[in-house]
């Protein structure tokens, strides 16, 4: 039998279907693989017993002919995601022994769909990082390694443990989670398909809160097809967000036809960074090259206002996340800290000091003092108009090209320590992937090549508000032209 | 704009009810400050006339019927408190 951990979603959903494997089966691998993987920090919680039940009942449903595309598929959950009485803490300290007494939606999707949960994953504190270092259960290691090395990297953040998980074959799929580019980045630096969709599409329901105007859903998975499948369960309207956009869910995977002749791709020149890795440069290129090929037609565009996109990003996310995460006061749920024997207000600073990391408590404090009286209209106003300039610049280009071509990261994976003494220089991760996340665009990341080293680079590809499927269909051509089958060792065994 | 001194930031951290040790402030000034003066390049942008985008979505909130459709979860509501006590959230005596 060959390693059932290696199938990806369709061909597994293909192989159920015929009945040539069941998820008993195809679970009862992945948990082992779980058990497997404790040296890469990937689970923070695993549900096993959870998991078997969930294949069972996926078994019957495929048998009475009930089965959907996540049907019987083993994945893995964000730690971000209200999951009903299981562990949920988006890794922070502050929501020590929190177990949800509801589900979110998306996971509620996924489950009502047949799929199966194996865990919840590491990941940064609150979604606040781009290296998953920031997390309370401690930083998960990049399946990857540079070629002769064994030396460790990091997986990308906000979502470590989930691109951790797909790279390392732990699980098939995983839910991930995007404020300014934590699905894209880490698919970048794991060699994984990370698709984050429009603003609305996904139900913001028991997803811990970072930045409101910013977080949204989505997927990683090993190849584009299976992002289709598993982006089609978990989306669609939800009327207990309020920003849930009320629009029917595409037949995602039907949009992989291959076929992007006469479509016009943006090229945006801004996205040339100074000092940025020739061999990026050169991928993007290649990229570029690929979809020429395939018949789209290129063409050079303007996003002027992209260098303002961070720091814009960075006045708005802290103010929405100093406002959010005012609920952790000690009161409610998770963490309560007196030491002092004080009263009220004693518990709520020493309870946040105790529950917080410091990327969080930087962020809290930096949204706290651009929302505070005299400062306002200076950082958080002048953010607002600056992000409407930055969608505005979107708007416009779309009017012209079907998609946009560019690098998702300027990077590839680095090593531990290197850039965490450093908010300046970590916040730069993001550099590519903030400017869409502000205008609310779908997009991905899909494999496209290595660096010198052995670590995997990531294009990324953006689409108008609501057409995910033109993001599919570009992804697929350029997944089919690059031709990415490097794999991770898998050392950690 | 930007010249944030440890009063200052203690002051923020009174705000957000964060404790900060005294040997802390100091860093944490020197940290806000790069942050703070990184972003201020956007003073450079013209955005008058500019509406500020508080949302990607134009869609208009929707209404629902004015009725209790959820609701007598108490039991849920303080299953996760750190201390509930007669159906309530208990914390340190606030009246002397």
């Amino acid at each position: 039998m060959t390693d059932l951990t290696k199938l990806k979603i369709a061909e597994a959903r293909d192989l159920l279907a015929k009945g040539d494997i069941s998820s008993r089966e195809l679970t009862e691998a992945h948990i082992e693989a779980v058990d497997a993987a404790d040296g890469l920090n990937v689970f923070v919680a695993k549900t096993p017993e959870t998991a078997l039940r969930h294949a069972d009942a996926a078994d019957a449903k495929i048998k009475a002919g009930d089965a959907k595309g996540m049907t019987g598929i083993p994945v893995g959950v964000k730690d971000l995601y209200a999951t009903k009485g299981v562990h949920t803490q988006a890794c922070s300290h502050i929501l020590d022994g929190f177990k949800p007494e509801y589900e979110s939606t998306v996971t509620q999707n996924l489950w009502n769909d047949g799929a199966v949960m194996l865990g919840k994953l590491n990941m940064d504190e609150f979604a606040m990082g781009s290296s998953n270092e920031n997390s309370c259960y401690g930083p998960v290691k990049n399946p990857w390694r540079a070629k002769g090395s064994n030396s460790d990297f990091v997986p990308g953040g906000s979502s470590g443990g989930s691109v951790a998980s797909v790279a390392g074959y732990i699980a098939m799929g995983a839910t991930a989670s995007d404020t300014g580019g934590s699905i894209r980045q880490p698919a970048s630096f794991t060699g994984t398909f990370g698709f984050k969709p429009t603003y609305g599409r996904c139900s913001r329901y028991g997803m811990v809160a970072f930045a409101s105007s910013l977080d949204q859903a989505g997927t990683i998975t090993r190849d584009v097809r299976d992002g289709a499948i598993m982006m089609e369960s978990i989306a669609g309207f939800d009327a207990k967000d309020s920003t849930s956009v009320d629009l029917p869910v595409p037949n995602f995977e039907a949009a992989l036809t291959g076929d992007i002749r006469g479509m016009k791709i943006g090229i945006p020149q801004e996205y040339h960074l100074a000092g940025m890795p020739g061999e990026i440069e050169a991928l993007w290129h290649k990229g570029i090259e690929w979809l020429k090929a395939a018949g789209a037609e290129v063409v050079d565009i303007n996003l002027a206002h992209t260098k303002y996109a961070l720091p814009a990003y960075y006045i708005v996310a802290p103010a929405e996340a100093s406002s959010n995460l005012a609920r952790y006061d000690g009161v409610r749920y998770g963490l309560r800290e007196n030491t002092d024997g004080g009263g009220l207000d004693d518990m709520y600073y020493t309870t946040r000091a105790a529950g917080f990391g410091e990327e969080v408590k930087r962020r809290v404090m930096i949204g706290t003092y651009v929302l505070s009286a005299g400062y306002y209209d200076a950082y958080y106003l002048k953010a607002q108009k600056v992000r409407q300039l930055i969608a505005n610049d979107f708007k416009a280009v779309f009017k012209k090209v079907d998609a946009i071509l560019t690098p998702t990261a300027p990077s590839a994976a680095f090593a531990f320590g290197e850039k965490s003494d450093d908010p300046l220089a970590m916040y730069l991760n993001d550099v590519f992937t903030v400017p869409a996340s502000l205008a609310g665009l779908p997009g991905a990341s899909v494999p496209a090549g290595l660096d010198k080293d052995g670590l995997p680079l990531g294009l990324q590809v953006l689409g108008k508000p609501w057409d995910e499927e033109t993001v599919f269909k570009v992804s697929g051509v350029l997944e089919e032209a690059a031709g990415f089958s490097a794999e991770p060792e898998l050392w950690w065994r | 704009m930007s010249d944030i001194d440890t009063a200052t930031v203690a002051k923020i951290a009174r705000l957000s009810r964060i404790k900060i040790e005294d040997d802390k402030l100091e860093p944490l000034a020197g940290e806000l400050n790069n942050i703070l003066g990184w972003v201020e390049q956007l003073a450079e942008v013209n955005t008058d006339d500019i509406e500020p985008m508080s949302s990607p979505v134009d869609a208009k909130l929707r209404w629902r019927a004015d009725v209790v459709d959820d609701g007598d979860k108490q039991e849920s509501v303080l299953k996760n408190a750190p201390n509930g006590e007669y159906s309530f959230f208990a914390v340190p005596k606030v009246i002397e």
